[in-house]
């Protein structure tokens, strides 16, 4: 590949010059671009899309489960929601959404780089996830999937919906979420600006990388399960099948070998966004540095080793549950340890309750629930009655949601006027902040409640006694949904605006704020050299 | 700053840097990062339908043991022999792109591509037996001879793992016929040779797989 390298703009550029999104025009500029400015922004709009869809299924359950029979949709139509929303939400959006999207967009600036280390297959990988995308939008228009997100077999092997296909949207997206791994974790070995040593990266990158180490490793697995359902839909393989000789608790070895992991690899990266937001809007030095960074690798290390405990009630050994049950507690000591280091980081700093801020402490407070929720969930006597529950949909929604949306949420504010060069309404901003904290615990603390009184996940019909919870568990899911409507009413109406950010809006000390909003298309007018950590907001003059 | 200026006069040299490097050296090393963690993904890819198939064998002794009779060993062991020359006409050719000799480079890859191309139809031989036989994965299973119960399963396996191996052999073959346009074209030099190395890389894998999956189908007791 041969480029032509453009004589670096002039220095001094106002806002109505030359940026990565005005440079080239275009639909077909956008299409063949290998700038990871331009794939991330085209991902971006991507996930939010599926974030939508997936939204709408979230809300189809939610209002079919307003009253304990038929609300709106017949039973087969609301199992084909519930997996649709799950499947949508998990491959289309959580995993692409902050490495592929953000991650794609501000990793290479974070690192003082003109790119990632491939950019050609940072694009591949884009269209590999379009591809994957239409699969699972062929699979919805072709008779659904109404297994539930996890395909578990022996009814994956029987149902008549489109199962096939949607194994196979995941397989591909698969392979969209492998190369994004791979190009990150070559671009953040070899394309660091000089200076930068591992010691002095923006933790961000850290989360990035642990994030990368377990889309390579993990991925590859899923693959093969997926293969391997797919071989037994179609050849009758015979492996995952009791009635032929095989076993369907190996699929779910199988299947949470790799899910497991891919909880990580939708939660490092939301941590990951925390480290960058805290202390910018701390203005304060992070507090336990290599603390954090470290504790990400851990984290990737100890998420390998915990999935039988998705098997607690599956016919697991007594001794394997054991093990995994206690291998699951460990998870909780790095949680806990980048927790901690955040709130010392806030502690006695001077806070700037921005938008980015208050959905990081939104974070701490939803995720610290999360968290805790799963240590009851890892405990074997307790998950015996806990297990498929309400309880366990409460603790992943915490989790994925109230963890992994809420930190996306703070990045997207976070690096909108980097990417768009707009500043947002910063008062709608709270306002719809508000909405989604009140929203969000009022649809999933009635859950806690209704899992440990025993009501199953998945069902259609239930129990006339749930009926308050589950109804008040509905209207919170309106709230909900009117706060991100909010969010994207005024995110997409300063679109319109002129540019008007400034380089550095927030004050922060990382390198994507030294250059302008938005970016040039090479990114920095000469190669940043490092002179100062990341965080040092203790250097003279910085304490504002 | 000074970098920028210093870079258009010395990029002349570099026809194959890519912008985003500051050195050739980063270039290589980048890409020798990123065909390794390939490589880490396709051992794991592998290592599952291994994992797999230790499992259903353990369940499946006998039937296993049975299956394993009607793979040809001789056709087997040739085809091993034959993918360990191409991996040794693939280090060849690499070492000819580091000594700057256009000409062997050419030569060794060509040896290579015909390798592979021998194990293939090798393969093709041994699949047309099986399918003469009934010999098939799943419910295609129809032998009609003595077998253990459960034999189809072996089938399924032998299949599946044969058959993603042989579709990396392919694809092998195309990355040797991308490497063996370029080295016509005269894109590589003692400077400049990564992707015959990256693809070599690549190369060894395939047979590497190979090397494991011979023993574990044609060979088990
Ligand atoms: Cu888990």
């Amino acid at each position: 590949m041969t480029e032509v390298i453009t004589p670096a703009a002039p220095v001094h550029r106002g806002p109505a010059d030359l940026h990565y999104l005005n440079e080239h025009r275009g639909l077909r500029s956008w299409l063949t671009t290998v700038d990871h400015k331009r794939i991330g922004v085209m991902y971006l709009w991507s996930v939010l899309l599926a974030f939508l869809l997936g939204g709408i299924f979230a809300m189809l359950v939610r209002l079919e489960l307003l009253t304990p029979k038929k609300t709106i949709i017949e039973a087969d139509a609301y199992n084909q929601a519930f997996t649709l929303h799950g499947a949508i939400m998990i491959f289309l959006f959580i995993i692409p959404a902050i490495p592929a999207a953000l991650g794609n967009f501000v990793l290479p600036l974070l690192l003082g780089a003109k790119d990632v280390a491939f950019p050609r297959l940072n694009l591949a990988s884009y269209y590999v996830y379009v591809i994957g995308a239409l699969f699972a939008l062929g699979s919805m228009l072709t008779g659904g999937v109404d297994t539930g997100w996890t395909f578990y077999t022996p009814y994956s092997t029987t149902s008549n919906t489109s199962v096939s296909m949607m194994t196979m949207a995941a397989f591909i997206l698969g392979f969209s979420s492998i190369f994004t791994g791979v190009n990150f974790i070559a671009t953040i070995h070899k394309l660091r600006a000089p200076g930068m040593s591992w010691h002095t990266m923006p933790l961000f990158v850290w989360g990035t990388y642990a994030t990368a180490v377990i889309q390579v490793l993990a991925t590859p697995v899923l693959g093969i399960t997926l293969l391997l359902l797919l071989m037994e839909r179609v050849w009758e393989i015979g492996i995952f099948d009791p009635r032929l000789g095989g076993d369907p608790v190996l699929f779910q070895h199988f299947f949470w070998f790799y899910s497991h992991p891919a909880v990580y690899i939708m939660i490092l990266p939301g941590m990951a966004i925390i480290s960058e937001v805290v202390p910018t809007f701390s203005k304060k030095t992070i507090f336990g540095y290599k603390a954090i960074a470290y504790s990400s690798v851990a984290i990737a290390f100890v998420s390998f080793l915990v999935w039988g405990h998705h098997m607690f009630t599956s016919g697991q050994s007594d001794l394997a549950t054991a093990v995994f049950s206690f291998l699951t507690f460990l998870v909780a000591i790095p949680s806990a340890i980048k927790v901690f280091n955040w709130l010392a980081t806030m502690y006695r700093g001077s806070l700037d309750l921005k938008a980015p801020m208050l959905y990081a402490i939104m974070f701490l407070l939803l995720f610290a629930i999360g968290g805790l929720t799963g240590i009851f969930l890892g405990t074997i006597s307790v998950d015996v009655h806990l297990h498929d529950t309400y309880f366990v949909v409460a603790h992943f929604h915490y989790v994925m949601m109230g963890g992994t949306v809420i930190a996306f949420l703070a990045g997207l504010h976070y690096w909108w006027p980097k990417m768009f060069g707009r500043m947002y309404s910063e008062s709608w901003a709270r306002v719809a902040a508000a909405l989604i904290f009140i929203g969000f615990n009022m649809t999933f603390i009635p859950q806690f409640i209704m899992g440990s009184r025993g009501m199953p996940r998945r069902y259609y019909n239930y129990l006339d006694q749930f009926q308050p919870l589950h109804g008040f568990s509905t209207f919170g899911s309106w709230v909900l949904g009117l706060g991100l409507l909010i969010v994207a009413g005024y995110l997409l109406g300063s679109l319109r605006k002129r540019c008007d950010a400034p380089g550095s809006p927030w004050g922060g000390m990382t390198l994507e704020w030294t250059t302008s909003s938005p970016p040039i298309t090479h990114n920095f007018e000469t190669t940043p050299v490092l002179t100062h950590g990341p965080y040092d907001y203790s250097l003279p003059g910085r304490r504002a | 700053m000074s970098e920028t200026a210093a870079q258009p006069g010395r990029r002349a040299h570099e026809p194959f840097l890519q912008h985003h490097f500051a050195e050739p050296e980063q270039q290589v090393e980048a890409g020798k990062i990123g065909m390794w963690l390939f490589l880490v993904t396709e051992v794991l890819l592998f290592g599952g339908l291994f994992v797999a198939f230790g499992i259903m064998q353990t369940r499946h002794p006998e039937a296993f043991a049975s299956a394993h009779h009607h793979l040809d060993r001789i056709m087997g062991g040739l085809n091993t022999i034959v993918l360990l020359s191409s991996s040794f006409t693939m280090v060849m050719a690499v070492a000819a792109a580091a000594a700057n000799k256009r000409k062997q480079l050419i030569v060794f890859l060509v040896l290579t591509l015909v390798f592979a191309g021998v194990f293939l139809v090798v393969k093709y031989f041994e699949y047309s037996h099986k399918f003469h036989d009934g010999l098939l994965p799943g419910k295609y299973y129809s032998f009609q001879g003595e077998s253990v119960p459960g034999e189809f399963m072996f089938f399924s396996f032998y299949f599946m793992m044969t058959g993603l191996h042989g579709i990396h052999v392919l694809a092998g073959m195309g990355a040797i016929g991308w490497v063996l346009r370029r080295a016509i074209r005269g894109d590589f030099s003692n400077r400049y040779y990564a992707p015959v190395d990256l693809v070599g890389l690549y190369w060894h894998l395939v047979d590497l797989i190979w090397i494991y999956l011979f023993p574990l189908l044609y060979l088990i007791q």
